[in-house]
Parts: C-alpha cells; sequence; structure tokens
C-alpha cells in the first residue's frame, strides 16, 4: 500500500507498505528516520515515542495505515536547525544521555509535559516520564534534565 | 611507573571536569548512528531460527520449504559454516548453529536472509527441523555433583575454584549459616542485539556491530568463516548498553555468513524476545555460608559453597566463578577462610557477564550473614562490618596484600552519617507509597526499614590475563590551530570512555580540540570494555602516548609544530597478575580492588509484599574522578541495576525454558521506582593506576541489592534468602 504521512512538516510517502508494518518501521526502514528507538517494540518501553497529531503514541503500536493523512513529529524535528530544543540541551548538559537509546521517547515524553506543565513537581515529571525505561541512568540526571529545561522556558 | 601529574595543564574540559559528551549533541537529535539504525543500498534482513527445546538430538533439517518462498536469498545450516563450527570467550564449546544436539532453547540452528523482515521470518516458519526430545540438565547443583546426562565432555563442571586460607577447622563462639539464592538477572540494554555485515570485493567482509570488544569478536568470527584476519574488519556500531551483555557473539558470525553467502549487505536486528534468548545471562546462584566469630562480632572463619549455573555453553562462566571465589568474603579481614565455587553446564539459558561478575551473588550471601551475624551477637550491622572491615593491608583470602587505599569503613560511616528521609506525616502522597497509585494502601499496614551493605570488585582482567589497550596520539596543526586525534578499537557503550579520553589528551597536551575516530580493527586490540577496566587501561594507554607526544615536543608549544606532525602509537598494559593456586587458590590475582557503600530505607507493605524504595545512599572510592558527572551516572545507574535485583527482575525458567522474555514480565525499574540518592564520591589514589584512579561502574551494582534486602528484612522480620524478593517473600503466603 502507499502511505501518505506529514513528518516533520513535510508531506512524504511511502510505497509498498506492508499491512503489518508499524508507523515506526516505516518511519526508521522507509523514510530514513531512525531517531526514533526499537527497543522492545511491545509499548512498554518508550523509546519509540513520537507526536501522532500532537499527541505522543508509542510510534511501534501504531499501524502504518492509522498516520494515513497525519501529522507526525519525531525526535528528529524538535530542534531548529542548529539550535537544540531546551529539552534536549539540557538533556546533554545534565549528563541525562548515556547511551542514549533511551534519549530520543524521552525527549519527546519532557518535551510534552513542558508543553501542558511548563513548571512541573518533581511527582509530575515522574508520572510523564514512567512509561519510559532507561538502564543506564537510574534516571537522576534525567530529572535534573527535565528540571532544568522547565526553569529555562 | 609514575604517577606524578605535575606538569598536567588543569583546564575546565580537561581531567577532573565534566564537559559535555562528545556525542550528546546526534544522541538527543536522534542522530546518532546505533548499530540497528544502519542501512545499506540493496541490503537484506537476516532471521534466526531457534531451538524450541532445553535439550534435543537434532534429527533432520528440512529447508526445502523456506528456500522456495519468494524474496528469500539464502537459507543456511551448520553445513554452510566454512570453519571451525564452534566459538567462544574462554572455550569453543558453542556451535555457530547447532549440528546433532542443541542445549538450550533459543540456540541457533538456521538463519536465513530476505528481502524484508516479514519474508525472513515467514521462511523460518517453513524450515522443518526434526527434533527427539532429551532430558534436559536444570539443576546446577546436581549438575555438579554428576547427576544427568552429560553435556559436554569432560563433565558438567566448567570450573571449579578451592580457597584455602588459615586453619580448616578453625572453631568459634559464634556461627551463623544461611543458604542463599539469587535469581537469573538479565542486562536488558535497551538497544537490541543488531549490525551489518557488507561483503567486500576481496572475499572478505565488513561488519558494523554493537559489541564490547571488537578484536575477541574478530577473533571467534574468522575462525567460524576460515578467513584470515585482515579479511574480516570490525567498526564498532552505536552501543545502546551493554552490561556485560554484548561480550558474546550473537548476530556477529550469521551476518557475515549470510553476506558472504549472498553477496549482499545483511543487516540482523533482534526483536526483544529474541534478545533474551540471544544473549547470556548473569548466573544464577545457591549460596552455603558459614560464619563463625567471636561473642564481640570479631570474625574467625568463613566457609562456603557456591554453585553458579552456567547453562548451557562456557562463555565466560570461568572467570565468574574466579571471582565469586576470590572475593567471596567480602570486604573483610578473615584469617580462616575455605571457599568452593563451582560454575556447572545445564541445559539453562547460557549464562556470563554482567556488571559485577560473581561478586553479586557472592555480595548478597556474606552480607545477609553479616546482618546474621549481627543479629546473633546483638551488634548493630555497621558496627559489625565496621569491626572486620578490611583496609590498606589486609591479607585477601588469596593471600593478596591489599597495596592501595581500602576505605571499607570510611565508606560505611558516610552512608551512616546521611540524613534519613523524613517519616511519612499526615496524609500521605499515593505516589510515594509501595503499590503508588493503583491505590492498594494509604499508609496502613506501612512499615519503615532500614538497611546497609559494602561491597568490593576487582578492577580490569585478572588471573594473569595479558590486559593491554592500544591506542594512536596525533598532534598536528589545523587551521592555525593545534589539534589532537585519538584511535583506539575501544568500545563506547554508553559509559562516556570518549569524554574520558578527550579530557586526558586536553590536560596532557592542554590543545582544545580532541577527535576521538570510530573504533575499529584497523589499530590493535583496546581490550574489553568491562571489568570497569577502560578507563584505566585504555585511559591509561592514551595518556602515556600523550607523555611521548610531550617527549618530542621538548620546548614547543603544540601551536608551535608548524606543519610537523607527532604520532605515538602506544600498547599499554596494567601490572601483572598471576594465576590462582590450583589447590589452594593463593596467588595476586588481581590488580586492583574497588568498594562501594550503600544504605537503602524502604516502605513495604506488610500485607501486600510490596515495596517502595525511599533512599538509596552510597559512597565509594573512585581513587580520582576523572569526569565527576559521569562518575554518578555510573553510581546511580548501577544502584538501579541492583535495586532491580533486590525486588524485581528475574528471568524465570521452567525445565530450562524462559517463561518471561519481554519487557511486559521482565520488569526493570522505571522512575518511579528510583529514589533520590545521596552520593559522596572519595577519591583516595591508587599509586598504581593512572591518575590514582579506580574503576567506576561495577562497584554500586554490588552492595545497592544487599542493603536493600537488609532494609526490607528490617521492616518486616522476614529471612528473605532469595533475591528478588517477592510479595509472597515478604507476606509469607
Ligand atoms: S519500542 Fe515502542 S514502546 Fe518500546
Ligand atoms: S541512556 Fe542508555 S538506556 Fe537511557
Amino acid at each position: 500500500m502507499r502511505l501518505n504521512v506529514t513528518v516533520n512538516g513535510r508531506p512524504r510517502q511511502a510505497d509498498d507498505v506492508w499491512p503489518g508494518e508499524s508507523l515506526l518501521y516505516v518511519l526508521r526502514e522507509r523514510l530514513g528516520l531512525p531517531g526514533s528507538k526499537n527497543a522492545c517494540e511491545q509499548g512498554e518501553c518508550g523509546s519509540c515515542t513520537v507526536y501522532l497529531d500532537d499527541v505522543p503514541v508509542c510510534s511501534c503500536l501504531v499501524a502504518a495505515g492509522q498516520a494515513e493523512g497525519r501529522q507526525v513529529r519525531t525526535v528528529e524535528g524538535l530542534a531548529e536547525g542548529d539550535r537544540l530544543d531546551p529539552v534536549q540541551q539540557s538533556f546533554v548538559d545534565a549528563g541525562a544521555v548515556q547511551c542514549g537509546f533511551c534519549t530520543p521517547g524521552l525527549v519527546v515524553a519532557a518535551h510534552d509535559l513542558l508543553r501542558r506543565t511548563p513548571r512541573p513537581s518533581d511527582e509530575e515529571i515522574r508520572e510523564a516520564l514512567a512509561g519510559n525505561l532507561c538502564r543506564c541512568t537510574g534516571y537522576e540526571k534525567i530529572l535534573d534534565a527535565v528540571r532544568t529545561a522547565a526553569d529555562a522556558s | 611507573m609514575t604517577t606524578s601529574t605535575k606538569s598536567t595543564v588543569t583546564r575546565t574540559d580537561g581531567i577532573g571536569a565534566s564537559p559535555r559528551r562528545p556525542d550528546g549533541t546526534a544522541k538527543v537529535r536522534g542522530e546518532f548512528a546505533y548499530s540497528s539504525d544502519l542501512w545499506h543500498e540493496d541490503m537484506l534482513w537476516g532471521a534466526t531460527l531457534r531451538s524450541p527445546h532445553p535439550y534435543a538430538r537434532i534429527t533432520g533439517i528440512d529447508i526445502a520449504r523456506a528456500l522456495a518462498l519468494p524474496g528469500v536469498y539464502a537459507v543456511l545450516t551448520h553445513a554452510d559454516v566454512p570453519g571451525v563450527n564452534r566459538y567462544g570467550l574462554e572455550h569453543a564449546d558453542q556451535p555457530v548453529l547447532a549440528e546433532d544436539v542443541v542445549r538450550y532453547r533459543g540456540e541457533p540452528v538456521v538463519v536465513v536472509a530476505a528481502d524484508h523482515p516479514e519474508t525472513a521470518r515467514r521462511a523460518l516458519e517453513r524450515v522443518e527441523v526434526g527434533y527427539e526430545v532429551l532430558d534436559p540438565v536444570t539443576d546446577a547443583e546436581s549438575a555438579v555433583a554428576g547427576q544427568g546426562a552429560e553435556l559436554h565432555p569432560g563433565g558438567n563442571v566448567v570450573r571449579h575454584v578451592p580457597i584455602r586460607r588459615g586453619d580448616p577447622d578453625a572453631a568459634a563462639e559464634v556461627v551463623v549459616t544461611g543458604r542463599y539464592e539469587v535469581g537469573m538477572q538479565d542486562q536488558a540494554f535497551l538497544g537490541p542485539e543488531s549490525g551489518l555485515a557488507v561483503p567486500a570485493e576481496d572475499g572478505g567482509v565488513d561488519l558494523y556491530v554493537a559489541t564490547q570488544w571488537l578484536h575477541v569478536d574478530q577473533r571467534q568470527i574468522v575462525a567460524a568463516l576460515d578467513l584470515p584476519e585482515d579479511k574480516v574488519r570490525l567498526t564498532l556500531g552505536g552501543v545502546g548498553g551493554a552490561f556485560g551483555g554484548r561480550e558474546d557473539l550473537s548476530i556477529q558470525v550469521h551476518a557475515c555468513l549470510l553476506a558472504l553467502h549472498t553477496g549482499r549487505p545483511v543487516k540482523m536486528v533482534y526483536n526483544r524476545e529474541e534478545s533474551f534468548y540471544g544473549h547470556v545471562h548473569r548466573h544464577p546462584a545457591v549460596l552455603y555460608y558459614e560464619h563463625g566469630a567471636d561473642r564481640d562480632g570479631t570474625l574467625r572463619y568463613v566457609r562456603a559453597r557456591i554453585y553458579l549455573d552456567g547453562g548451557a555453553y562456557a562463555s565466560s562462566t570461568g572467570a565468574v566463578v574466579g571471582n565469586a571465589a576470590t572475593l567471596g568474603v567480602g570486604p573483610y579481614d578473615v584469617p580462616n577462610v575455605s571457599v568452593d565455587c563451582w560454575g556447572a553446564y545445564t541445559n539453562n539459558p547460557p549464562c556470563g557477564a554482567m556488571r559485577g561478575f560473581g561478586a553479586v551473588q557472592a555480595a548478597f550471601a556474606y552480607e545477609s550473614q553479616m546482618d546474621r551475624l549481627a543479629a546473633a551477637c546483638g551488634l548493630d550491622p555497621v558496627e559489625v562490618r565496621i569491626r572486620n572491615a578490611m583496609a590498606q593491608g589486609t591479607v585477601m583470602p588469596t593471600g593478596q596484600v591489599v597495596d592501595s587505599p581500602a576505605p571499607v569503613e570510611e565508606l560505611l560511616r558516610r552512608v551512616r552519617a546521611k540524613p534519613l528521609p523524613p517519616e511519612p506525616s499526615g496524609e500521605p502522597d499515593l505516589r510515594t507509597l509501595p503499590g503508588g497509585v493503583s491505590n492498594t494502601t494509604h499508609g496502613e499496614g506501612v512499615v519503615r526499614g532500614v538497611g546497609y551493605a559494602v561491597g568490593i570488585k576487582n578492577i580490569c582482567f585478572s588471573e594473569g590475563f595479558d590486559d593491554y589497550a592500544t591506542v594512536r596520539v596525533r598532534l598536528q596543526v589545523v587551521g592555525g590551530e593545534p589539534a589532537a586525534t585519538v584511535h583506539t578499537a575501544a568500545c563506547e557503550v554508553g559509559q562516556g570512555l570518549v569524554t574520558v579520553l578527550q579530557q586526558i589528551v586536553r590536560s596532557e597536551l592542554g590543545v582544545e580540540r580532541v577527535t576521538v575516530e570510530p573504533s575499529d580493527t584497523t589499530i590493535g586490540s583496546a581490550g574489553s570494555t568491562s571489568a570497569s577496566r577502560q578507563t584505566y587501561v585504555t585511559g591509561g594507554a592514551v595518556r602515556e602516548a600523550c607523555l611521548r607526544i610531550r617527549d618530542a615536543l621538548g620546548a614547543l608549544s603544540p601551536a608551535e609544530l608548524g606543519d610537523k606532525v607527532l604520532d605515538e602509537t602506544v600498547e599499554w598494559r596494567h601490572r601483572p597478575t598471576e594465576e590462582l593456586h590450583p589447590e589452594t587458590g593463593q596467588g595476586n590475582a588481581h590488580v586492583q580492588y574497588g568498594f562501594a557503600a550503600h544504605r537503602a530505607v524502604v516502605d513495604v507493605d506488610t500485607e501486600l509484599g510490596l515495596v517502595k524504595v525511599v533512599a538509596l545512599d552510597c559512597a565509594q572510592d573512585v581513587g580520582k574522578a576523572i569526569n565527576p558527572q559521569a562518575v554518578l551516572g555510573q553510581i546511580q545507574g548501577g544502584s538501579a541495576q541492583g535495586l532491580g535485583l533486590a525486588v524485581m527482575e528475574e528471568i524465570k525458567t521452567e525445565g530450562g525454558v524462559i517463561r518471561n522474555p519481554s519487557f511486559t514480565d521482565y520488569l526493570i525499574p522505571t522512575v518511579l521506582d528510583m529514589p533520590p540518592m545521596s552520593i559522596d564520591v572519595l577519591e583516595l589514589a591508587d599509586p598504581h593506576a593512572p591518575y590514582g584512579l579506580r574503576g567506576v561502574g561495577e562497584p554500586p551494582t554490588i552492595s545497592s541489592t544487599p542493603a536493600v534486602v537488609a532494609a526490607i528484612r528490617a521492616a518486616t522480620g522476614r529471612a528473605l534468602t532469595r533475591v528478588p524478593v517477592r510479595p509472597e517473600h515478604i507476606t509469607g503466603t
């Protein structure tokens, strides 16, 4: 099937998409956007989080066909040119990135949190990020990063 | 060797500072190329058919229907392995593809390449393998006793290490005994096993892969492919965490075989379920301990028997056994020691390296014993530990004299002195209670407990291993500015080695621009990214190369080099170690020891058995914090993995079959499970190590588990002799 989807503001087209392919697979393997990650492909880790029409979703659980005609924003679409989004910048500065495999999903989840709640409490941050697994950091510096990004915005 | 750093330049981006990671920006932008992100024109997808049985004889393999499927380019069996169909880190005992027998559920039998991952999966379904199912060996202790089928020639003991020191018949006034169990933990790195193999015109292959040691992969691949070393070139793909789980081969030989067979690039990526079958795990253990002490708590002797389940293939079981045995009494001064540790072959999933490597299992047992001893002597748990704490000058059970700081007592004092979190008061926030917002309690039945633990880990490779790193450092003026490049084969797996190497060069050469080139096999080995060794060994090598460049510079400053290029390649090794005596376990087997202590505070819902870790504070000596931010990151992340083993993480097997190969059923800590940590980092220089540094990554994983369990014991009064602690252990139902 042919899929039409707007990704990071650009209309894109993917041909020969199989019915079983996920939005994550299409982004990574057909549209050249491997930023969203594939740590579980079962909706358990959040590494594949993208905005679908402004709502963060696990793209591994979204069938590609469901994205037809809709807007997708991935981690690759957060920075403006060389200027990182404040969330991205604070992840780098705070040491919230080790292997970084969780980072794209966490950055999108934190970006969404700060859009909705510009000054979140620690409990609110934890709740918002509870669906994103990180195996390297123990989360402390991720919390630091989100706090800093909230202060910066 | 000298450790003087007198002429080292102090900089804000050098040693002791916390400059940003060079790969950080690419990682937050989603532009860092992990091994699973690689793509090549014309590439095929590889997939692996695995044994559904823990132990079976293969009676036949029929690939015809799979080959007939349109879109399939290759279906390969053991008959297609051109070289030796055996590989392994310590013993080459594991088939690349199974021949006559499969020894674990998940063992690779057939690999395919196809034009779409789904086609590859369907091809696997069409392969017919006949099996005659055999009775699996699933218990390490009885395997050591010689019961059940012999899984490998020579029997089911991979290694036995005895340690004998002092009087084997020593007696004591107070005796405490215990039997402890440690479940099988998974590394659960987030980046799945993956890579891309590209066939080359010279008949060789280029492999881009996530791994922990390029050269040891290369050694095993060339043997299986029957190719000379220069025909198999490896480049490190971006690595999404490792924690020991990438020391053994996964896709490496399979992807190369498929690429050479089809003449097309082949990509392989495991999904999460396959990842649970595709890498080794932490050895489950059964440990029997007896501690004898004077009434005042002074240890007279420790006797222990430790059984580690190595699963179907040896992997690094031998070295894990060595660690569990030599570190078996913990960071304590014990005059009389008798420890026996065995690693067994069974038909359970293969086990090998995971952060803490043998020291984790022993620590759960010896720290549980120290708490029992404290109770038996009527002493405070910290007091009994301090009374027996080892120090610089202590003689280890191996006879090795500890010749650098061992601040066990101070670490314990520090975590004890930290303020405790406030007692819950008023209307509790559900989010802070065991069970969280699932609203299982409003505070009734919740009891608080505090527990302590301290642990020890050997740093770098031990037991006489020739442990070295090769590095090349070049200095030249580029665009009017001095710039240095560093080339090594060392694997950055997330820990931040690339940052640390830049810092060392900046401080030693006084240049700001330092590029760390991609790691590959065009340079000699840097050894493994394991045993907390890379900053020590590859960092030590970079320092040495810089010192030579400084010599060559003489009175010149780097900016005055003109068009000269200073170029130094160095192979650097730490001081040698010795093998253990086979009967007594005596020998200077370790290079360096690392120590950390934790204090855990938990709230336990005693009715439902749910645990909330409220605080997990830590003190660790790192000798010298080359990058303080990264040191904290290691301590936080390592402590989280220890917490996971304490209360949730276990691969459950039944008759050798993994029951929970997914993140739905294998739980790792989330941000809701990790409490804030207060951390003290000590910097007591080790005079034998570069900059006085001590490996950082593993010690915090070791003491965190027993500290959390001790806190749950304190809250519940339960004996809790097994990790992970499950709700039913707490409620007794
Ligand atoms: S990859 Fe989508 S949630 Fe894990
Ligand atoms: S940084 Fe590695 S998983 Fe989060």
